[in-house]
């Protein structure tokens, strides 16, 4: 009976035009985006040239630095964003210190990027250079590197989040279970609790990984603004986000213009497929 | 006995580990806060907050325009994602099962993902391009574009809680469904749904890359909606890749004050939503 109402069919016309938004938001940037994929086809995902007065444009520059900057962004925060999630899913479960740690965990994601960027210009970047001093590279301050630690710390709340949640849903059983016969806790963890919750903490990685992918404005402010393909993690590098922020209000010409909006086509694409994958690593691991 | 030793040991050795890590990671949030407060606050007084930037050489100035543009920029976000955002997560709470409202979920996921950079990119193609300028409306609607996906989130989660009796009460006792939606399910939703709209708003508050080609900045005053504006976080973009110690130095008095508003605002959602157990 209610489900042919005038005010459910309200309801209904605001998750349509949800959804609408989504797909005439991929529709936009498809069409926008294929007059560069038209002319370079699959070279300019693989094109090492980006070269705006010679209308050339090849993107492998830029996937390089992204994929550079997130993985090892992400290689630096995993450890701290798992100890966290051990911490708050298995030892210190409730508790003012717990609420407090949680919190600032909170806080480290609710600080704007642009002020981690600024952040990170200041005072990062002076510290880099001091260090790429004495190893004796070429010290640029800016750079992969310094882009990549600005992104780790960004990231360790959304990993942190998602492994304690699937790391609190351990069956208590289980674990008393392996506690009865002598384990230790650290026995526990290694051998229960994490490969239980190994699915869901997966999820949380890439989840993560979506993120760093297509952070912009901290990634923008200290990784250098180069378009050449790096040549080691301390040379400065673009990634596609931040080619995006630098370049489009001056993008002169259709070609050029459209192939920065191609590049962001391709981040929606992938950061689109991260989320439906980790969902769906959610779904089925909650329902073990 | 060696083994059980060892054993212990390296259970300590873990616990000692983990513990460590832990704080560890959350030493740059502490560093990072420390450096913005002990530069930026002694830059926050009232010719900050009243007067606009002076021009390059001049002492002084402050950051008017960028806070009058940050409240315009929001205002539109939260007029445009709160109604549609509140309608489609009562549509989710109310026919949880089925392909349609799966779609729904899927479709905010996604929405939630987009890299804030191509958020910029679709308003600048829908508002910037058809109109032929930057607006703060092009801005405003990149932000709502932003907070849309939160909104309804946090909305469906928050009125999943509620227990089914008290609609059910309402429903036996004749009132029609659309009044039972609107004088029983939302009032005892509203404070979750309010905690929710406000995480939104601390969290595009200080977004930057949608407004990089949508609101685009403005040395001037402006409350036009047709017009550019500026806004703190562009404010402090622009600002920190400036070459001028004088620009750079408001800059550390903006994010000072972007971080308090943000946190603010940040703090103020948790109090709101505290009774209700929700990861928003």
């Amino acid at each position: 009976m209610k489900r042919r109402t005038p005010f459910f069919l309200s309801l209904l016309i605001a998750a349509l035009i949800v959804v609408g938004v989504l797909l005439a938001s991929f529709f936009s940037i498809t069409v926008s985006s294929l007059p560069a994929l038209k002319k370079f086809g699959l070279d300019f995902f693989l094109g090492k040239q980006w070269d705006p007065p010679a209308k050339v444009f090849g993107a492998l520059p830029f996937l390089i630095g992204t994929l550079i900057t997130s993985f090892l962004a992400l290689l630096f925060s995993l450890p701290f964003s798992l100890s966290i999630s051990i911490l708050l899913g298995e030892y210190l479960k409730k508790g003012r210190l717990a609420s407090l740690l949680k919190s600032l965990v909170d806080l480290i994601a609710a600080v704007p990027s642009v002020i981690y960027g600024f952040w990170g210009l200041q005072v990062l970047v002076p510290w880099m250079r001091e260090f790429e001093m004495k190893i004796g590279v070429s010290p640029y301050g800016v750079g992969i590197l310094t882009a990549s630690f600005i992104l780790s710390v960004m990231i360790i709340p959304n990993t942190a989040s998602i492994a304690r949640e699937v790391l609190e849903l351990v069956p208590a059983d289980l674990k008393e279970a392996a506690y009865s016969l002598g384990a230790t806790r650290y026995e526990v963890i290694k051998r229960v609790s994490i490969p239980y919750a190994k699915s869901g903490i997966l999820a949380g990685v890439l989840l993560s990984l979506g993120r760093a992918l297509g952070e912009t404005m901290a990634v923008t402010m200290v990784i250098g603004n180069s378009n050449v393909i790096p040549r080691d993690i301390f040379s400065p590098a673009n990634t596609m986000a931040s080619v995006i922020a630098n370049e489009f209000t001056e993008a002169t010409g259709n070609l050029y213009y459209s192939s920065l909006i191609a590049i962001g086509f391709f981040l929606f694409l992938i950061t689109a497929v991260f989320s439906i994958l980790g969902r769906h690593i959610i779904k089925r691991s909650s329902l073990k | 006995m060696k083994g059980l030793k060892w054993r212990l040991a390296k259970d300590r050795l873990f616990r000692g580990l983990v513990y460590l890590l832990s704080l560890l990671s959350i030493s740059p949030l502490i560093i990072i806060l420390l450096y913005i407060f002990k530069r930026g606050l002694k830059v926050i007084n009232w010719s900050f907050l009243t007067h606009l930037p002076k021009p390059v050489g001049v002492e002084g100035g402050g950051v008017a325009n960028a806070i009058v543009g940050t409240i315009i920029l929001v205002f539109i976000a939260v007029l445009i994602s709160t109604p549609l955002g509140i309608w489609a997560g009562l549509y989710l709470s109310e026919k949880r099962r089925g392909l349609f409202p799966e779609v729904v979920r899927v479709a905010v996921d996604i929405l939630q993902a987009i890299p804030s950079i191509v958020v910029g990119i679709i308003a600048y193609l829908w508002v910037v391009k058809p109109m032929g300028r930057f607006s703060a409306l092009s801005g405003g609607i990149a932000l709502s574009i932003m907070m849309l996906p939160m909104v309804v989130r946090s909305t469906e989660e928050v009125l999943k809680l509620i227990p089914p009796y008290i609609k059910e009460a309402s429903l036996a006792l004749g009132v029609p469904y659309w009044r039972t939606v609107l004088k029983v399910i939302i009032p005892a939703g509203l404070p979750g749904i309010l905690s929710g709209v406000l995480l939104g708003i601390s969290r595009v508050a200080g977004e930057t890359a949608p407004l990089l080609f949508t609101a685009f900045g403005n040395q001037f005053m402006n409350w036009n909606i047709l017009k550019p504006v500026n806004a703190l976080p562009l404010l402090i973009f622009n600002y920190a890749m400036s070459p001028y110690e004088e620009w750079k130095r408001l800059a550390w008095g903006a994010s000072a004050l972007l971080i308090i508003m943000v946190l603010t605002v940040n703090i103020i959602s948790r109090l709101a939503g505290r009774r209700w157990k929700v990861q928003l």
